[in-house]
Formats: C-alpha cells, sequence, structure tokens
C-alpha cells in the first residue's frame, strides 16, 4: 500500500510538472550555448528583461511596506475596518489577472474614469507597475501578518512603557522578529512579479523594445512559431524560478530555526 | 506557502493592544488597498451595467465559456482534493530518499509563470493541444500546491495517539483513515479545494496557448473576457467579468466559514 502511494504520488508529480519543465530546459539548451546566448540576447530580449527588472523594482518594495502596514493594521489595529481590510487584502488572490487587467483599462483607459490624467498611463510602464501591484500586493501582508500573532504585543507594550516612541519600537522590536516573514513575503512577491502574464498582457500594448515584458516575449515568439526563441526565454525564466524556489526553502528554514 | 495563509482571519486580540496610534496606519493601508484594488473592481462593476447585463451574460458563448469554466475547475478542485491529500501524505509520512526534492517541487507552479507552465506542456504534449483534455492540464498544473501545502501542516501537527488507539481497538488501516485522521484533515482539504477553484477559474496564463479558444469547446471565461476587450467591446468583457468576480467573492465568503468551522 505505501509503495503504491509513493509510487502513485511521484507519478503524478513527473508526468504534470517534472518532465514538462526538464524538457522545456532541454529544448532550450539542444541549439547549443551560442545559439541560446544570441537568443536571449537579441535587443528585444535585453529591453523585455530590462523592463521586467524595472518593474519588479518599482512593485517590490512598495509591496514590502505597505504589506508590512497593513499586517500591522490587521493585527494590532483596534478599528472596526481591519476585518473588511482583512477580506480585500485576499481579492487579488480569487480575481482573474484578466479581469484585473481589464479593471485597470477601465479606469485609465481613453474613457476611464481617470483618462483625463496628463500622464500616459495605459500601454505604457505606469500601467504594466499598477497591474503588477496588484496581483502581488498579498504576499507580505499575508506572510507578516501570522508571525505577528504569534510573538503578539508584549515586548512592544514594554519597549512603550519605557519610552521608546512608535518608529523605534517598530525598528528595534517589530522588524527584527518579522524579518524571516518579511524576507519570504518579499521572495514570493518578486517571484510573481517576474512572472505575471495575465494582468499585464492586457495594460501593456506588447510594444517590442518598449512595453514588452519577459513573460510576454514567451508569448509573442510561440506565436510567432519562433520556438526555440521561447524556449530560451522560458529556461531563463524556469531558472529564477528554481532560484526563487530555492531562496524560499532556505529562508523557511532560517525562520524555524 | 501562502496557500496555507491566504485568508486566515484574525484572532481576537486582547484589548489592551496599542490601537488609536495605529489609525494614521488604517487610514493609509485603506487609502492604498482602495486605489489599487477597489477603485478598478468598481469600474469593472459599473461598466458592466453600460452593456444590457443580461443579454451579453446569457449570449450562447458567454453561457458555454462560463459553464465550462465552471465544471472544469470542480474538476480540477476534485482531482487536487484527490491528489493533493495523497502527496501531503506521502511527504509527512513517507520516508525515502529525495523527499526533500519532492517537497520543493511541490511549490515549483508558484514560482514558474503560468506562460510557462503552458508553454512546457504544449511541448511535452503536443498531441492534446486544443482540446478539453489540455485545459484540464493547465490547470492542475498551475493548482497542484494549494491542497498540498494546506493539508501538510494539519498532517503533521495530528497527533498519532488517536490512531493508535483506534488502531489497538481492532480498526483496520482503512477505517482508521476514513473515521479519524480524513474528518480531522476536512477542513484544510476543503479550503484547499476552494483555493485551487478559485485559482482554476480565474486562470488565463497557462491556458490561453494550449486551449486554442475554440469557442463552445475549449474557451474558457477569462480567454472570453481577454477576446472581447479585444474586439472593443468593453462594456461586454464588464459583464463577464463581473460574473467572475461575483464567484471570486463567494469562493472567498465560503473560505472563511471553512476556516470557522475548522476551528471549532
Amino acid at each position: 500500500m505505501r509503495h503504491v502511494l509513493r509510487l502513485t504520488a511521484i507519478g503524478y508529480l513527473l508526468t504534470l510538472l517534472v518532465v514538462p519543465v526538464a524538457v522545456v530546459v532541454y529544448r532550450a539548451l539542444e541549439p547549443g550555448p551560442a545559439e541560446v546566448w544570441a537568443s536571449v540576447t537579441t535587443p528585444a530580449a535585453i529591453s523585455a528583461f530590462w523592463l521586467t527588472l524595472i518593474v519588479t523594482a518599482i512593485a517590490v518594495p512598495l509591496n514590502a511596506i505597505f504589506g508590512v502596514l497593513t499586517a500591522l493594521v490587521i493585527e494590532r489595529s483596534r478599528s472596526r475596518g481591519r476585518r473588511l481590510l482583512d477580506v480585500i487584502l485576499d481579492l487579488p488572490f480569487a480575481v482573474s489577472p484578466v479581469v484585473i487587467g481589464l479593471a485597470l483599462v477601465l479606469v485609465y483607459g481613453r474613457d476611464g474614469w481617470l483618462g483625463w490624467l496628463p500622464v500616459q498611463v495605459l500601454f505604457s510602464l505606469p500601467a504594466i507597475v499598477l497591474a503588477t501591484v496588484f496581483v502581488s500586493i498579498p504576499f507580505v501582508a499575508r506572510e507578516v501578518a501570522p508571525v505577528l500573532r504569534e510573538i503578539g504585543d508584549d515586548a512592544e507594550q514594554a519597549a512603550a512603557t519605557l519610552g521608546a516612541n512608535r518608529w523605534q519600537t517598530f525598528r528595534r522590536i517589530t522588524l527584527p522578529a518579522i524579518r524571516w516573514g518579511l524576507a519570504t513575503g518579499v521572495v514570493l512577491s518578486t517571484a510573481r512579479a517576474l512572472g505575471e502574464f495575465g494582468a499585464v498582457s492586457v495594460v501593456s500594448g506588447k510594444v517590442a523594445g518598449d512595453t514588452m515584458t519577459l513573460t510576454l516575449l514567451v508569448e509573442q515568439r510561440f506565436q510567432n512559431f519562433d520556438l526555440a526563441g521561447a524556449y530560451a526565454a522560458s529556461a531563463l525564466l524556469a531558472v529564477i524560478a528554481v532560484a526563487v524556489l530555492l531562496l524560499m526553502t532556505l529562508m523557511q528554514r532560517r525562520a524555524e530555526a | 506557502m501562502s496557500a496555507a495563509t491566504v485568508a486566515a482571519p484574525a484572532k481576537a486580540r486582547p484589548a489592551r493592544t496599542r490601537g488609536p496610534g495605529l489609525s494614521l496606519g488604517f487610514g493609509v493601508s485603506t487609502l492604498w488597498l482602495g486605489l489599487i484594488v477597489l477603485l478598478p473592481l468598481a469600474a469593472v462593476v459599473v461598466r458592466s451595467l453600460d452593456a444590457s447585463f443580461w443579454t451579453v451574460v446569457t449570449s450562447r458563448q458567454a453561457v458555454s465559456s462560463l459553464v465550462f469554466t465552471l465544471w472544469i475547475s470542480i474538476a480540477v478542485a476534485a482531482i487536487n482534493a484527490v491528489m493533493g491529500t495523497l502527496l501531503a501524505w506521502v511527504l509527512v509520512r513517507d520516508r525515502f530518499p529525495g523527499r526533500r526534492l519532492v517537497d520543493l517541487l511541490i511549490d515549483l507552479p508558484f514560482a514558474l509563470p503560468t506562460i510557462v507552465a503552458g508553454l512546457t506542456l504544449v511541448a511535452v504534449y503536443p498531441d492534446v493541444r486544443f482540446t478539453k483534455w489540455a485545459v484540464l492540464l493547465a490547470l492542475l498544473f498551475v493548482t497542484l500546491p494549494f491542497v498540498v501545502r494546506a493539508v501538510q501542516p494539519v498532517l503533521l501537527a495530528l497527533d498519532r495517539d488517536v490512531e493508535e488507539a483506534a488502531a489497538s481497538l481492532g480498526a483496520r488501516p482503512r477505517t482508521t483513515f476514513r473515521r479519524v485522521i480524513l474528518p480531522a484533515l476536512m477542513p484544510a482539504i476543503l479550503s484547499g479545494a476552494a483555493l485551487a477553484f478559485a485559482r482554476a477559474v480565474g486562470e488565463f496564463g497557462s491556458v490561453v496557448l494550449i486551449s486554442g479558444n475554440i469557442p463552445f469547446e475549449t474557451q474558457v471565461a477569462s480567454v472570453y473576457v481577454f477576446k472581447r476587450l479585444e474586439s472593443d467591446d468593453p462594456a461586454g468583457a464588464a459583464a463577464i467579468a463581473v460574473v467572475l468576480l461575483g464567484i471570486s467573492v463567494l469562493v472567498l465568503l465560503v473560505l472563511r466559514l471553512i476556516q470557522t468551522w475548522g476551528r471549532r
């Protein structure tokens, strides 16, 4: 019985996950290192890589700051609205990325609610950042909140009693306690930001060399029958994903220690 | 990871916490979430009223894509409930070389961009492309971690004394599993399955390459929304999106109920 269960579990993982990913990485490397290098260093690929990095570099710090703040409010505030905040925070996990993209089009598009803004939002960097922040907004708060609940607020109270102001209490007491939760949230948020496709594909406009992110590049190459190119870009994203996985495991181990 | 922590409602805390100082924080984070999340979603709801909502939502193609999405998401949730529990069981109770690697791999679908997930399945299973099986496969790929990561911690924390007591009273392993272990795992299995369901209903990236988007056949609701928007019908897209949004909110409510039930 035990062996049947084990084999079923491993077989399921192999057919669904491991073999497909391994095959793509293999196919990506098949043409040889020079070809692969050429394919991931075309001007379009480099521009997509940079855009993805810039979007992530803007979205993740925003998520970190507001995530910690939201977690603090949910766990420490007495206001009645915090339960509502808690519910709203789950929405980005449950709503379809396409609906998120559509929502941004309806707000920032031609005749949208904020369409009158003087800056071009839709089909340019701001919209891509907004979409990315939307989809990855819950990660930090959802990792930090349980830690805050677990540690309680005794130490924070003691610090306040001893005359520490709010910022000192946060920096010296709260922040060190939540650091691994925060780090895990940042890693998850980064992975999602680098890999977001649906919401970004609706709002980006997909202009090669300008508003094309790495994931959009994969789709475009696939649709233009540039399979080798699509595999190469995918392999690059897969390598990043594996690095994220390793980091996350490492951090969870540190948090438990 | 996130699967287990999503929607964990706040526990009642002692009254002495320093509340008033956080009212500014409350204002700022409400404003932030309101601006980023609520305002756009509100725009979808308002815009859907522009279109004759019922005409769009009850059009044959919309109904067909919504029905297909719901059925396949139910199937995905059910398969995940079984396979996810099995995977969690093997990871917690079985010992074999490579177990930690398997544990690590479970999270891969969360870390891998969805478009890459779709591409890998196209590369390995070209024959299923443009069929309903392809959609099922893609959805199973991206939802794999939810049930595993929800059940695993519960299984780890489970008191084995009860199982041993059941066994010593003559219960066969199957009976012990059905009467002792399964009831304890049920809230976790259900909330994992609900998360997988919600994800499957809205999934786009992994499906878009592999489904072929054949109307009345493999067209899922999210891709239909995308097509409507592409053919310059934002109001129609918004109408379908509102239905999807309604399902999301419903699932979130069910999740809260399951968690309240699980704590009793």
